[in-house]
């Protein structure tokens, strides 16, 4: 990849347990731990993992709705990379105008006593960007964008009045009206209805090719990423085992985490047997976590070696495939 | 599946509406459908569809407002609507029980696990069983679910999300009844988790040799665990046939698109054909095919008369003027 437009590297985020009044905390939720990856412009790259894997806490902090506790967040900035881990207030206003977020909830996510009008230009407002008929005709045209059409009967209504659907793509439109170059969209398909949800995803797909917008999906089916992103990484408790091109990484999974989530999902043909599940289920929370591999426990072949060493790296197969396990041979893949 | 005899279930033109302020709102709308012992269904449709609507219906527990127009729902033979509360009550976990979605909300979170199944199993049967029996039924039924026993006497907060839905799942298998409804079972759950938990239905099912009513609005699942699929729209049954014949030769122009706008992780990498529109309002629905108006094959006729539920040949039946014209192959046209 030439230069990418998001650069994330040993970005960590633990969160205290039993932290009392007075007590320094001991316990730490390694929620996202040491996690790094690369978006390039225009690219999607999809986050997959169970509830609990630390995908969501990763898209909050790369949009700054949740501090990171170490590591670096860089994004492209005319043609240098800027780390936007640790910057101001007045380098956040900035920061916004190039990063915006897709919610899951699009009945949580708005105000429920602000018009669609208000909501989709509160950025250009929050921003200061346009006189008052340049921000209406803005948000006009990315209702249009965004098939609410037409605009006028929808800019004075409230959320309540329209489908999830609808609010779904009120939620897009306003994302994208100050033009950003990254989105993180938090599973902003699962709340919706199956007939409605290819329609969303088609039209993410069209505007971020239009626009030139680079997204993080984040989501925990792997069907759903296949169908959106150039790119998979599948997470774990807090570590990133495998990333790869959507298509490689189904076609030839190398991590065993990976390869199990694969078997898992059910097929849409009542004629196809899947392969058996080779793990269980339940995620458990990486509390103070032991510094052998993450994955450890679930492991299905898992060896001595496991036992001994460090959780592994992630590293290069070839092709771009990157993946973190011991038991995979460089030049296997 | 084809089976002689007297089917177990019944629901035969079941007419519900709900009342609300704004009016009626039609949420089943002559429905029919068999189900034989030991068969699997599968109910599956978008939100509002109807498909809770039935199940809740079938086991008697249908809101306040909902009222009855028409039809009958029959349980070996006898019909469950003539029924008064206290009568549905014997039946209800004994002969239809059901794993209602979200797990977490099925259980009383202050009272033990086993205690709560335990008050169904005193509940039901007659005469009461003893103590130890009562205990031993619990723990056989953990363990059929693929729970560790000692677990009955934890409270609820300390299972997690998957081995709540196995509890409940317990609890419904509690007085053996012969029909289980489970709504949308695994949705609040991991993949993993919902294999597990699919599995096990699917292996209980066969060993007790229960009938199972499967609704779930994820195509997918329904794909694996039914022998027979209903598909619904807008409180109509559009399509009915074995999964395999409905799945690989839809003749619902809806269960169509349903399908070819499903992503997957096999085969090729395609486009997906969108569903355009939105569903219907049922408080005022379409006129003729309640479809009509988000299908690309509508005609005039489509607007103005009903297609009735016309059976195609070997129990696949379809309500569409036009089933003719949806392509045979998902995707092609895409």
């Amino acid at each position: 990849m030439s230069q990418p437009l998001l650069k994330v590297d040993s970005l960590s985020k633990l969160f205290p347990v039993n932290r009392g009044l007075f007590r320094k905390p001991v316990d730490f939720v390694h929620a996202v731990d040491g996690v790094s990856f690369e978006i390039g412009p225009g690219e999607s790259l999809g986050l997959v993992g169970e509830s609990g894997c630390g995908k969501s806490t990763t898209g909050r902090m790369l949009t700054r709705l949740m501090e990171a506790t170490s590591g670096q967040i860089l994004l492209a900035d005319n043609g240098s990379l800027v780390d936007v881990a640790h910057i101001n207030r007045e380098g956040m206003r900035t920061f916004r105008r190039r990063v915006q977020m897709i919610f899951q909830d699009p009945y949580e996510s708005m105000n429920p006593r602000r018009t669609i009008y208000d909501t989709v230009a509160e950025p250009l407002t929050v921003q200061k960007l346009g006189t008052v008929v340049e921000r209406e005709v803005k948000v006009a045209a990315l209702l249009k964008l965004v098939g609410l059409t037409p605009p006028e009967t929808f800019m004075f209504r409230y959320p309540h009045e329209l489908s999830g659907g609808q609010r779904q793509r009120v939620a897009i439109a306003r994302a994208l009206v100050i033009d950003p170059s990254f989105v993180v969209a938090d599973e902003p398909t699962s709340m919706l209805d199956v007939s409605i949800r290819i329609s969303i995803m088609d039209l993410m797909l069209n505007l971020g090719s239009e626009l030139g917008v680079s997204y993080l999906y984040i989501t925990h089916d792997l069907a759903v990423a296949r169908y959106m992103c150039d790119r998979i990484a599948v997470m774990n408790l807090g570590k990133i085992v495998e990333i790869a091109d959507s298509e490689e990484l189904l076609a030839n999974p190398l991590h065993p985490y990976t390869k199990a989530l694969l078997s898992a999902v059910p097929v849409p043909d009542p004629a196809i047997k899947r392969a058996p599940v080779e793990i269980k289920g339940g995620i458990g929370k990486a509390i103070n976590p032991p510094s052998t591999c993450r994955f450890l426990e679930r492991c299905p072949m898992a060896t001595d070696i496991c036992h001994q060493l460090d959780h592994p790296p992630l590293e290069d197969k070839g092709n771009g495939h990157y993946v973190a396990c011991h038991l995979v041979d460089v030049g296997a893949a | 599946m084809t089976q002689n005899g007297r089917p177990l279930l019944e629901v035969d033109g079941l007419v519900m509406r709900y009342q609300t302020k704004k009016g009626e709102v039609s949420a089943i709308e002559n429905v029919s459908f068999t189900l034989h012992q030991g068969e699997s269904l599968g109910l599956v449709g978008e939100s509002g569809c109807g498909k809770t609507s039935i199940a809740m219906s079938l086991m008697g527990l249908a809101a306040e407002n909902a009222r009855y127009h028409a039809g009958e729902i029959r349980l070996d033979g006898e019909n469950l609507l003539a029924l008064d509360e206290n009568a549905m009550r014997k039946r209800r976990w004994k002969s239809i029980s059901m794993v209602f979605q979200g797990a977490m909300n099925s259980w009383n979170p202050v009272y033990r696990v086993g205690d709560q199944i335990r008050e169904a199993i005193d509940l039901h049967f007659n005469p009461r069983l003893s103590e130890a029996a009562s205990k031993d039924r619990m723990v056989r039924l953990f363990e059929m679910v693929g729970l560790n026993p000692s677990m009955l006497s934890r409270y609820p907060h300390e299972f997690s999300g998957g081995m709540r839905q196995r509890a409940v799942i317990a609890m419904a298998l509690s007085c053996d009844p012969k029909l289980i409804i489970a709504d949308e079972p695994t949705t609040a759950l991991d993949v993993i988790v919902q294999d597990q938990i699919l599995k096990e239905l699917k292996k209980i099912q066969d060993q007790l040799g229960m009938s199972l009513i499967y609704i779930s609005h994820d195509i997918a699942v329904i794909a694996e665990v039914t022998d027979t699929i209903g598909v619904m729209y807008a409180g109509k049954l559009v399509e009915y046939g074995t999964t395999l014949e409905v799945f690989h030769r839809p003749r619902h122009p809806y269960s169509y698109l349903l399908l070819s706008s499903t992503p997957s992780i096999t085969g090729p990498r395609r486009k997906l054909a969108p569903l355009e529109g939105e569903p219907p309002n049922l408080l005022d629905p379409p006129t003729g095919c309640r479809f009509h108006p988000r299908c690309p094959f509508a005609t005039e006729q489509c607007v103005v008369q009903e297609p009735p539920l016309e059976d195609l040949g070997g129990g696949h039946k379809v309500a569409c003027w036009n089933w003719e014209k949806v392509p045979v192959t998902i995707g092609a046209s895409a």
